[in-house]
């Protein structure tokens, strides 16, 4: 069991959760995630790592409550376990490998959405660490849906929130905001998008545009997060890749997103018919015609 | 005249009733049934069983044992050798091994060896109390790191376990077993009243069990080694990277592999309702492929309520499938279409999975494999319609392991290089069964597993390498 050390609500169903898991908090770098399971009866859920704290054996999980399985997550509070936290997966940022010479001088634009923002922020904390300053680009559908801002600000070179709505910051999309930043004069040579899958395909078509390198991570269905099952696959210059193993960082400009984005919808009726059933059976509905077995 | 008894017949579930469910197909036999088959063995003087028993149970010397009605002494002869025989009587191919050589099956029936085995191992689960107050012995003070719960890790750390050393398993998902969990169904293998009690005997031993640890990210070889203390480390990590065709349409939705279709319903019990996660059926599912592997998917795919065909590129005689798999499939109402290979599946507009182009083979000259080389039939391309296309083509090893430790290697299947005792490139590192020969049965992993502990206990006590 994992102990959950803290729980606190970011933004309306986003929840960040601190997780006793040591060995996990030893090996986690930038850019890799975990698969996590609320109880004995729970689906194995990856989710991107937004901190670790070796010392502490704690790492930090930001979730959105999207579905029945992340619901049951998010319904535990502090003090409570989880009965599966494993990790790292998948393979840390490509930076993180990279000579200290290779990275100096490095100009950065990381792309941040929606709940996309938490895996972003120990990137930038990663290069801020490394006396890199990345500019940041967070974007929501309004400003009681910006999380991360502080934390981000405090590691981030410039920090540009967007909301579609306008509540905050600039008023419009983070595609946007990234063409105006390049109209000013911005140089950058490298682009690092996550959030929704729709966010990152038109971060990398307006990137391709101007040539800048993009690096997407993508979060797609998996099972055991270990290269077994092949639920994750994606098509990355043509060829089937395994996100939970190859990935989950890939180049943004190779990935066939509109087939990423449909397989991500392979479970999807069954997952409603679950969450209404659950809603119901929430509401005292007791199923006489046999729906829920 | 024991060979004039016909082989006694073994009770097995209603075809029609359990196409519906997740129980086990054979009952096995009682004792009164096992103790009268038992009676039939010869007791051939060059025992032709033992040969071919992958690793060479005294088979009829546990039979006569049998027959006597010593249950406790059969156990005992049978674990000198097997330290799954619940397990192994049930999913070992015997008609390929032990009973495929028994003298009487030449002009008969040979002896339901893997029945036998199978009622003896039960017994001995059932009698656990009796059977296994044998006292362990002192601990050594050594530890040993082993890497997969399944079959060849299971009988590693038992042995070592029984040899004194200090044991951690180290399991990548959240439940201990391995293929014997994830992978073979319900319905052949049940999780509870055998998986489950053998790991209890394995864990009785003082044996560690450390689940959700992914070697090569959670730790690594190296950190288990210079930072944990561990003095070897057997990799017993399997083969599970599923195989796809490489053909048009394969990431079309409703497309899976074999893996993820059955560790969605055997590991994550997504056939129960009461559980989270989901899986997608269809109504008409194909499985391409004629191994275990994809009789399993089949057959899970039926009892989910589809109707379910295989796609096999050969004829029924190259299915690399057990025999009794596959007239298991057959009575429940299973379709075969042999000699059809898929070219492209068909996706509707919504992306979805709505067919299978398949052409019509024909059997040319032997290939490698010395089976007979499937061709295409020119002009016999057809489509099948169906919503769900289950890839059940083999796996490989996962690399995840051999790319995070410097100086283990592999060859170009993928497979971890190691000696007939098990040792790799690198110093202090065993490794046996799938990870080693690629996917195999359980009874060669458990047997790769042992010889491994062995040579770990004279490595540890500096008698060679």
């Amino acid at each position: 069991m994992y102990p959950i050390l803290e729980k606190e609500a970011l933004a309306e169903n986003i929840w960040l959760m601190k997780i006793l898991a040591p060995r996990v908090a030893r090996a986690a770098q930038p850019g890799q995630f975990v698969i996590a399971r609320a109880d004995e009866h729970g689906e194995r859920i990856p989710l991107t790592i937004s901190d670790y704290d070796a010392a502490q054996g704690s790492v930090t999980i930001v979730i959105q409550t999207i579905g029945a399985s992340t619901r049951k997550i998010c319904a535990l509070d502090a003090g409570d376990a989880l009965a599966d936290f494993v990790g790292p997966l998948g393979h840390p940022s490509a930076f993180v490998a990279a000579r200290p010479e290779e990275l100096r001088g490095k100009r950065f634009i990381f792309i941040a959405g929606g709940v996309g923002t938490a895996p972003v922020y120990p990137q930038v904390k990663w290069l801020h660490e490394h006396g890199i300053e990345a500019d940041v680009i967070i974007g929501a559908k309004t400003r009681d849906m910006l999380i991360y801002t502080e934390p981000m600000r405090a590691v981030a070179g410039n920090l540009y929130i967007t909301t579609d709505d306008g509540s905050e910051g600039f008023h419009g999309l983070v595609t946007q905001r990234l063409e105006q930043l390049i109209a000013e004069g911005k140089h950058y040579d490298e682009c690092v998008a996550i959030g929704p899958m729709v966010m990152m395909k038109f971060v990398a078509l307006t990137t391709r545009k101007y040539a800048l390198k993009t690096t997407v991570s993508l979060n797609t269905l998996m099972v055991d997060g270990t290269g077994m099952c092949g639920a994750c696959r994606v098509t990355v210059g043509g060829k089937t890749r395994f996100t939970c193993v190859e990935g989950p960082e890939f180049d943004g400009h190779e990935v066939d997103f509109d087939e990423a984005m449909r397989r991500q919808g392979m479970y999807r009726t069954q997952e409603q018919r679950a969450a209404a059933i659950e809603a119901e059976r929430e509401a005292g509905h007791v199923c006489r015609i046999g729906l829920d077995k | 005249m024991a060979n004039k008894i016909p082989r006694v017949p073994v009770r097995e579930q209603d075809p029609a009733l359990r196409a519906a469910n997740f129980e086990e197909v054979c009952y096995g036999y009682n004792a009164e049934e096992a103790v009268l088959e038992a009676s039939r063995c010869l007791h051939c003087k060059k025992p032709r069983c033992v040969e071919a028993c992958p690793v060479g149970i005294s088979i009829p010397e546990f039979i006569a044992a049998l027959q006597e009605g010593r249950f406790a002494d059969a156990a005992a002869i049978i674990a000198r050798d097997s330290s799954l025989p619940s397990i192994c009587g049930r999913v070992c191919p015997q008609e390929t091994q032990c009973e495929g050589s028994c003298i009487l099956g030449i002009k008969g029936e040979a002896v339901a060896i893997g029945k036998l085995e199978r009622f003896v191992g039960d017994w001995k689960l059932e009698h656990a109390d009796q059977t296994s107050a044998t006292p362990l012995p002192a601990r050594n003070g050594h530890r040993v790191a082993v890497i997969g719960s399944g079959p060849a890790g299971l009988a590693c750390a038992s042995d070592l376990a029984k040899a004194g050393y200090e044991v951690t398993i180290f399991e990548a998902l959240h439940k201990v077993g391995g293929v014997l969990v994830y992978g073979i169904p319900e319905f052949r293998l049940p999780k509870e009243r055998i998986v489950a009690r053998e790991i209890e005997e394995v864990k009785r031993l003082g044996v560690r069990i450390e689940t959700d640890v992914v070697v090569g990210r959670t730790v690594t070889i190296d950190s288990l080694m210079d930072d944990e203390g561990y003095e070897a480390v057997f990799i017993g990590s399997g083969a599970g990277l599923p195989r796809f065709m490489g053909i048009p349409g394969e990431n079309l939705n409703g497309v899976v592999s074999a893996n993820e279709f059955l560790t969605r319903t055997n590991l994550m019990h997504a056939y129960d309702s009461s559980y989270d996660t989901p899986i997608y059926v269809g109504k008409r599912v194909a499985v391409v492929g004629g191994g275990n592997v994809a009789m399993d998917a089949v057959r899970t795919a039926k009892r989910l309520g589809a109707e379910a065909t295989i796609i096999y590129r050969r004829s029924e005689k190259e299915l690399p499938a057990r025999a009794e798999e596959v007239h298991h499939a057959r009575e429940e109402g299973i379709r075969f279409r042999m000699l059809t290979n898929p070219v492209e599946v068909l996706g509707d507009e919504r992306g979805w999975v709505r067919g299978l182009r398949c052409v019509e083979m024909e059997l040319g000259e032997p290939d490698e494999s010395g089976r007979r080389a499937p061709v295409v039939k020119p002009g016999s391309e057809f489509d099948l319609e169906c919503d769900v296309v289950i890839m059940a083509l083999g796996t490989s090893p996962n690399p995840l392991i051999a790319s995070t430790t410097e100086g283990l290697e592999t060859n170009r299947r993928g497979c971890i290089t190691a000696d007939a005792e098990g040792a790799t490139t690198r110093p202090g590192v065993f490794a046996g069964g799938d990870a080693v020969t690629g996917a195999a049965t359980v009874i060669l992993a458990m047997g790769a597993g042992r010889t491994a502990a062995r040579a770990i206990d004279a490595y540890l006590k500096g008698e060679k390498h």
